[in-house]
């Protein structure tokens, strides 16, 4: 699996280009803002009857990397689900699924805003992990260092030669990194964004996900 | 010889008229189980139709519905209402006509299933409605003959076999019942007597006089037509001359788009303010019927147009049609042609319009194929299944049956003569429960087998909801648009949903010939309000695109053999000239590759001459082959003759390319994850009752729609791939929107006669394409690799080294 190294606070760090974290070291692999179910989301408020493709999409890629990496410990960041409620409605196969990928590893849930309380799988329900010498939240608090955070679901876009290019990303600078958003069916927020803009150091640095994940000075403004 | 009864003959006598020999035919043969009329326009077709029943009924006592008439067109049954009624007064005849359409008021139709009248006019849609009712054998009790108007254009369409399904079910109703078909003129009368015809019974054939040939020529103007677009506006100052010069001009579009520009550009240089209307299938009914109105009355100088006149329906003196754009298909523009002049026997005048300078050559090349009665034909396949399981569930909804009758009946319509068992089996599985892998969700499972084997709805509320999904047209999703006003301003039509997605308030766009502004959008009505500027956005709804036919393709081809044109305007031959110099035209038989450098990227023009659906899918196919070989495309244009690749590496040997089973393999692979193929499943899963079009007259927002259709067909896709939607989807990829069978039916012809000329600059003929809008990009390795280039730069920049 293709991935670009950077260090964090110390710890040596690899970012895949599907959009998870890896960290070899302590075998632990971390996904955010998973946002399952949020076709079954969309049909509780009234939308239409969909099948749930999201899910399953979000969830065979995910399987993947933990085949690649075998990582024993595994941190989702937060949002992994829609809402609160979608677990409930979650098909028996989603939910059988998700636990055959958490056999014999540690499992560990971050709130986020989407999914702020404790759900009924397997695993530790966590507000936030501390990790010497990292901390794994949901949303950046500023100010504080060897943070992993999602949230943002960050993405950059690239003015090359011939055309412009737009793709989920990691963002990180010596204090944090910020991971996209690991699930199917998510938008975005430019790198160009103020939030991160006040976030990041000048010299903050984006990982572009996809089959060879690259590495640039963050976008600070739109080219 | 069948004597016409005494009022028949005073009145023909009253008129000064006598019977055509093909009327007097009609009537002679009206006991054939199956007839066939082709006769061109103005050869009193539908009198021809209908004379049988207005003899029968006036010398019979007839209780209920003795004929139904159906059309393609709703405003064609309303002015076959009027045209019948003449004649049925001034004999005194006591014969009761109405119509039946979308447009008929709900108590009228409730009153015409209980008490129905002697003559009914109705369209496909309504007649399938009809039959889906529990007392549709009431309501036909007595049918005697059926007759089937434009059958040339329903032929062709999922509408007619739509059709042809539902006179299956009268022909069980009502045994005997005899059909008639009203056709323009076709390359191939036996195909439309198959589809018309209860399998295996036999159906008459009669050819009317086919009349003088028309009187066609180019238009020519002073100015050369632009190189690429479709507007045509450079020969609007010819066309208005044209319009001054004739009684009344139906000036022809390929798309409404292109139509209202024309119109709108046509009204700005209208000096004298002549009297001209336009009219399109997106223009609000109130607006449509006040231009057919005021045709009739022959208040319009000139009437700007698309295919939604077409059809026969009667408007008064049109004495010149002229085409604007190529027409694409021969058989289209010799019926077109055929609305001007509708006295028999006079010939028909018209006048062609190039919008680019490519299509000159085809016009051209369509001019020489009219004057040799040369039609294009192409070959109907088998009865798309998708209409099958419409008319399952319809069937359903109108009282339990047996699966083995339901399958008999319906193999007595032409194109389902050839249908097997078992794909019948699949679709009423499919009926049932919405196939393997949607069969654990409620809102699929319909049909339930009861103890006695007839097949019944699960659920009888399900019926009105089948109803409401009846219909195989898949217009895009329009919007109405509508004034703004605090209740309701006037409605001006409808808009795609698409491209009123695309407007943001104050955004200006035409409609009607108007100029407006978008307001906002309230309740899946787009409100707008009047705009005094000249100068709109682009109206962009679309009609149909329409391919260039096989067999004018070769024409041109052939044209393209020559060694001067002396037939073509000089600004194109001397196109055709310089291009032959630098390199060489395209052969019949060959296939012509040039490939050469343009700002930084590599490109290849391809000449497949296969159409503008078959060129897109080889745009995508060669690309996905391209990426697979390293070669980095990053996208390409297609147009009906030819299709541009651009990429970052230059292609030097183009034979692996073209690799048939490469290119068969690339298109199942690619067919998976492709938006066409989303597009298409979408139309068959609306039209066999997968997705729902209507919920209880709440029309679903096409986005959201288009999400959960998306979505299905994924999920089929990865679960289910066999799934009968998935092969009905296949099959139609082949040949619509895709259109591979033309690329297939290409390679065939071309073998390995693969021609490349490399360039070191723009040939005249691929210059073009550079123009052509609806560029599609293509991401693979060619972003990888800019992506990387700019890594490098960027971090070279930051004083960084990765």
């Amino acid at each position: 699996m293709k991935g670009v190294e950077f260090s964090l606070a110390g710890a040596q760090l690899t970012a895949l280009g599907s959009g998870a974290l890896w960290w070899r070291d302590k075998s632990l692999l971390c996904v955010s803002d998973l946002h399952l179910g949020k076709s079954e989301r969309i049909l509780r408020k009234g939308g239409s009857h969909l099948p749930p493709y999201d899910t399953q999409d979000t969830l065979i890629r995910l399987e993947q990397d933990l085949q690649r990496t075998n990582a024993q410990t595994v941190v989702c960041l937060g949002d992994s689900f829609d809402d609160l409620d979608v677990l409930g409605s979650l098909p028996e196969a989603a939910n059988d699924w998700i636990h055959q990928l958490q056999a014999g590893r540690r499992w560990v849930w971050i709130e986020g805003n989407h999914d702020p309380g404790p759900i009924e799988l397997p695993g530790s329900h966590l507000a936030e992990l501390p990790h010497p010498p990292l901390t794994f939240r949901h949303i950046a608090e500023s100010g504080k260092s060897g943070e992993i955070s999602g949230h943002y679901h960050p993405k950059v876009r690239v003015q090359t030669r011939l055309r412009g290019i737009s793709r989920p990303a990691f963002l990180f600078d010596s204090d944090r990194v910020i991971l996209p958003a690991y699930g199917t069916y998510t938008g975005g927020l430019r790198s160009t964004d103020k939030a991160f803009v006040n976030l990041m150091r000048p010299e903050a640095k984006a990982i572009i996900t996809g089959q060879t994940p690259r590495i640039v000075p963050m976008p600070r403004r739109e080219n | 010889m069948s004597d016409l009864p005494p009022q028949f003959q005073h009145w023909f006598a009253q008129k000064g008229w006598s019977i055509h020999p093909h009327q007097q035919d009609m009537l002679n043969r009206s006991s054939a189980p199956a007839l066939l009329l082709i006769a061109p326009t103005g050869g009193g077709k539908t009198l021809a139709g209908f004379l049988p029943t207005l003899t029968d009924l006036a010398t019979s006592d007839h209780t209920g519905m003795h004929t139904l008439y159906v059309s393609p067109l709703k405003a064609l049954a309303a002015d076959i209402k009027r045209n019948l009624r003449t004649p049925v007064d001034e004999m005194g005849l006591n014969i009761r006509i109405e119509d039946r359409t979308g447009d008929t008021p709900n108590f009228h139709k409730k009153r015409q299933r209980a008490d129905p009248p002697h003559i009914l006019l109705t369209t496909p849609e309504s007649l399938a409605l009809l039959t889906s009712y529990e007392d549709a054998a009431r309501t036909f009790a007595g049918l005697k003959r059926i007759v089937i108007d434009e059958i040339h254009a329903l032929a062709e369409s999922k509408r007619g076999d739509q059709l042809m399904l539902a006179l299956a079910r009268l022909e069980a109703i009502c045994p005997g019942l005899k059909r008639v078909g009203l056709s323009a003129t076709v390359d191939k009368p036996e195909d439309i007597a198959t589809f018309l015809a209860c399998n295996p019974n036999p159906c008459e054939i009669i050819q009317a006089d086919p009349g003088p040939d028309p009187d066609i020529a180019m238009l020519t103007t002073s100015e050369a037509p632009p190189w690429s677009g479709g507007g045509a506006a450079y020969a609007i100052p010819a066309v208005l001359e044209q319009v001054k010069k004739h009684k009344t001009t139906l000036i022809f579009h390929n798309t409404r788009a292109q139509a209202e520009i024309f119109f709108h550009n046509l009204w700005l240089a209208n000096d004298e303010g002549l009297p001209i209307g336009i009219h399109h299938g997106s223009l609000d009914r109130a607006q449509r019927t006040k231009v057919e109105a005021a045709m009739v009355r022959g208040d319009l100088r000139a009437i700007v147009c698309t295919g939604s006149l077409d059809l026969g329906i009667d408007w008064g003196d049109v004495d010149l049609v002229i085409q604007i754009g190529a027409p694409k298909n021969v058989k289209r523009l010799v019926q077109r042609i055929g609305r001007a002049n509708h006295r028999y026997n006079a010939p028909s005048k018209a006048l062609l319009v190039p919008a680019n300078r490519f299509e000159v050559i085809e016009c051209v090349a369509a001019l020489q194929a009219v004057q040799e009665h040369d039609l294009d034909g192409e070959t109907q396949g088998a009865g798309p299944l998708d209409v099958l399981c419409q008319h399952i569930l319809l069937r359903a909804a109108s009282g339990p049956f047996m699966a083995d009758d339901l399958y008999a009946e319906m193999t007595t319509a032409g194109a389902y003569a050839d249908l097997t068992r078992a794909d019948f089996d699949t679709c009423l599985e499919f009926c049932a429960t919405g196939g393997y892998a949607l069969r654990a969700y409620d809102q699929w499972q319909r049909l339930m087998q009861r103890p006695d084997g007839q097949w019944q709805l699960r659920d009888p509320r399900t019926a009105a909801k089948l109803r409401m999904n009846a219909g195989t047209i898949q217009d895009s999703d329009l919007l109405k648009v509508r004034m703004r006003r605090s209740r309701g301003g006037k409605p001006l039509g409808e808009i795609e949903e698409s491209f009123a997605a695309s407007l943001t308030p104050g955004d200006t766009f035409l409609i009607g010939g108007k100029i407006v502004k978008y307001e906002g959008l309230r309740e899946m009505t787009v409100e707008v309000s009047r705009d005094k500027g000249r100068k709109p956005k682009v109206a962009t709804f679309s009609g149909t695109k329409f391919s260039t036919s096989t067999q004018l393709s070769q024409r041109i081809l052939k044209l393209f053999q020559k060694e001067d044109w002396p037939e073509l305007p000089r600004h194109t031959a001397e196109w055709l000239h310089l291009h032959k110099s630098l390199s060489r035209l395209p052969e019949p038989g060959r296939l012509l590759i040039e490939s050469f450098p343009h700002d930084n990227r590599h490109h290849i023009c391809v000449y497949g001459f296969a159409g503008r659906n078959a060129q897109q899918t080889l745009g995508l196919l060669l690309t996905k082959r391209m990426e697979d070989m390293g070669l980095a495309p990053m996208g390409f244009v297609a147009t009906d003759y030819a299709t541009l690749i651009w990429g970052l590496d230059a292609v030097t040997d183009p034979t692996p390319l073209f690799d048939k089973d490469s290119l068969h393999h690339g298109l199942d692979s690619w067919l998976a994850g492709n938006a066409l193929m989303k597009r298409t499943f979408r139309g068959a899963a609306t039209i066999a009752g997968l997705i729902e079009r209507n919920h209880m007259g709440q029309r679903k927002s096409g986005r959201q729609a288009t999400f959960s259709s998306d979505i299905l067909y994924d999920t089929l896709l990865k679960y289910d791939p066999d799934h009968l939607m998935m092969k009905i989807t296949r099959q139609e990829a082949m040949r619509g929107l895709v259109d591979f069978a033309r690329i297939d039916e290409m390679l065939d012809r071309v073998q390995d006669r693969i021609d490349l000329v490399q360039l070191d600059r723009v040939p005249p003929l691929a210059a073009p394409l550079f123009l052509e809008v609806g560029k599609v990009a293509v991401s693979g390795s060619a972003e990888e690799r800019l992506l990387a280039e700019e890594e490098a730069a960027l971090m070279t920049a930051a004083g960084l080294s990765t």
